[in-house]
């Protein structure tokens, strides 16, 4: 079974509506939306919720007013400043280490796990699709990944599916090293900028350091020719696969729009659907020859 | 002044906003590039680095010389980074996972758990005319960005401008990057990504009680969806960008908008006359 992961270390990049369109392509497989942090493909997809369920993890610490006697122990051990002069806690400040809890002459610190996210498992016209919401300001947001991926694992398993294809979260943190761990490929969608050039190298070099393959395109290559070459020579030097080019096309936003994917929209020449399709057939060559 | 250039989603267009709002203003800015994993601002900024400094976190590493394997520092950790295994006299430390609580240096009775160090990344410093670049580069393969960034905000001064390129998302480095704000400015576009990104980053900065506006970049790509929501949540809209091919190109070369285009400098400083308003307001 593969897992193709897409990455693209720069935010905006197109990640999501090349994931849709490869939704629209790839047979017997399940989908996952690993950028837990700000998911998107759902609005393609218009997933039908089979199961809903709360994600928890870690705890955060609660100061009981009735035992507290402010003392002052707690303030001084907290490394993250999450503790007020009133002795209340911030929530987003604390990051559930414990050592308030631990400390507190009176047992006056209560330590609820912590209720962080949402994950789901839908139905889609193009197969299964794990998603999730992490809450907002939440920590955890690699354990949510790790997590989904499982299910989504899971799910191929049972249903006997070729494949997983995972849309990954952008930078290269937390949530991203969550999502590398274990997959067949990663393909980084970059574009011709100066960022996206900087922010490839890094993405690259993480994906390396975790032993997994890249295969990299550039979307909306036609806006600065120049550097599209210069990454596709970069990713000849350097041994990475160089998955193709996609033009700069307003079909993606339109397709978008709409809720569609750019495979199911019909409009203009075509440029950006025959380029996603090579890339696709690329992508699948790849997978199947591993 | 505290401004903070955030947004849910990324590739809006915040690096492009805060380099260029910096560059535009006829003052001293000190600039942040609070996307530590992926620092950007440079490479349009291009200033001079005088200051480099590691940035490290304080991770345990056990003397055994003087553990008795009582397990204290196992059981406070949360975060599972440290491992006693007893029947073998091994302690496993797993440093990565460390979040620098300090709850097993405090804990052990023998004082056996002695500070070592994890490298998180860099922190630089540099000059280029009226702005002060101040910037965070996580190391590769490092996860925890959010000590960075708070290492990064606390090399500059709060006096003065302050500009802050945030990274994208509404979780933690969201969070360490928006704190202490007086103001934030979300970019975002008139997509459907656009509008449900934002949404979630309308939320983090309620979270933080801080004032925003929404900047919406390449606004005659997509629809009015983001005007409208704007209305129905009383939040202004500071500006509108329209899409331009010349700007792309601009900004694919790594040029600096506010030098190569007269237009940018008038919208830049109209955001900024727009957020002094409103800051002023308060």
């Amino acid at each position: 079974m593969y897992e193709l992961v897409v990455l693209s270390g720069k935010g905006g990049t197109g990640k999501t509506s090349i994931v849709g369109a490869f939704s629209a392509l790839a047979s017997d497989k399940v989908l996952c939306d690993a950028d837990v942090d700000a998911a998107d493909l759902h609005l393609l997809l218009s997933p039908r919720k089979i199961s809903h369920h709360e994600f928890r993890a870690g705890h955060k610490a609660f100061i009981n007013p009735d035992l507290c006697t402010s003392c002052g122990e707690c303030l001084d051990r907290c490394r993250y400043g999450a503790i007020s002069d009133r002795f209340e806690v911030d929530e987003l400040q604390c990051e559930g280490c414990g050592v308030c809890v631990h400390f507190c002459p009176f047992g006056a610190i209560e330590f609820p796990e912590n209720h962080c996210g949402e994950w789901y498992i839908s139905e889609t016209r193009f197969g299964p699709l794990v998603h999730a919401r992490l809450g907002i300001a939440e920590e955890n947001s690699g354990k949510l990944v790790t997590l989904i991926r499982r299910e989504a694992r899971r799910i191929a398993e049972e249903k006997k599916l070729a494949g997983i294809i995972t849309d990954g979260p952008p930078g290269i943190g937390c949530p991203v090293i969550a999502s590398l761990g274990g997959a067949s490929a990663v393909l980084v969608v970059t574009e011709p900028t100066v960022s996206g050039l900087h922010d490839l190298d890094r993405v690259g070099s993480l994906a390396n350091h975790f032993q997994v393959p890249v295969s990299v395109c550039v979307n909306k290559a036609d806006l600065h020719w120049e550097t599209a070459h210069a990454i596709e020579s970069l990713c000849r030097e350097k041994g990475a696969d160089f998955a193709g080019h996609l033009p700069f096309d307003p079909s993606f936003t339109r397709a978008q729009l709409e809720g569609k994917t750019l495979i199911e929209y019909e409009d203009g020449d075509g440029a950006a659907r025959t380029a996603v399709l090579k890339l696709w057939e690329h992508m699948r060559a790849l997978l199947k020859a591993r | 002044m505290i401004v903070a250039i955030a947004s849910g989603k990324g590739g809006t267009g915040k690096t492009t906003v805060a380099v260029n709002l910096a560059v535009a203003l006829d003052k001293p800015v000190q600039l942040l590039d609070c996307d530590v994993e992926e620092p950007n601002v440079d490479l349009f900024l291009k200033a001079s680095i005088t200051e480099r400094e590691e940035v490290l976190a304080e991770v345990p590493r056990i003397d055994l010389a003087r553990c008795t394997y009582c397990g204290q520092c196992q059981e406070i950790c949360q975060f599972n980074a440290l491992a006693v295994l007893p029947e073998t006299k091994i302690v496993l430390t797993f440093p990565e996972l460390c979040h620098s609580c300090g709850g097993c240096f405090a804990v052990c009775p023998e004082d056996a758990v002695v500070p070592d160090q994890r490298l998180l990344g860099h922190l630089e410093i540099g000059q280029r005319g009226n702005v002060r670049l101040i910037q965070g580069k996580l190391r590769v393969g490092e996860a925890m960005s959010p000590p960075l960034i708070r290492r990064v905000r606390q090399a500059s001064s709060p006096n003065g401008m302050v500009i802050i390129d945030a990274p994208p998302g509404t979780s933690c480095p969201v969070i360490a990057s928006l704190r202490g704000a007086d103001y934030v400015c979300l970019v975002t576009e008139p997509t459907p990504f656009g509008l449900n990104d934002l949404e979630l980053a309308v939320g983090a900065v309620r979270k933080l009680k801080i004032p925003m506006g929404i900047v919406i970049n390449r606004a005659d790509v997509g629809d009015g969806r983001i005007l409208e929501y704007a209305r129905r949540e009383s939040i202004p809209v500071l500006l509108e960008i329209p899409f331009e091919r010349s700007t792309a190109e601009t900004y694919a070369r790594g040029e600096i908008l506010v030098e190569a285009q007269p237009i940018w400098k008038e919208r830049m400083l109209l955001l900024h006359d727009a957020i002094r308003r409103r800051v002023a307001d308060l």
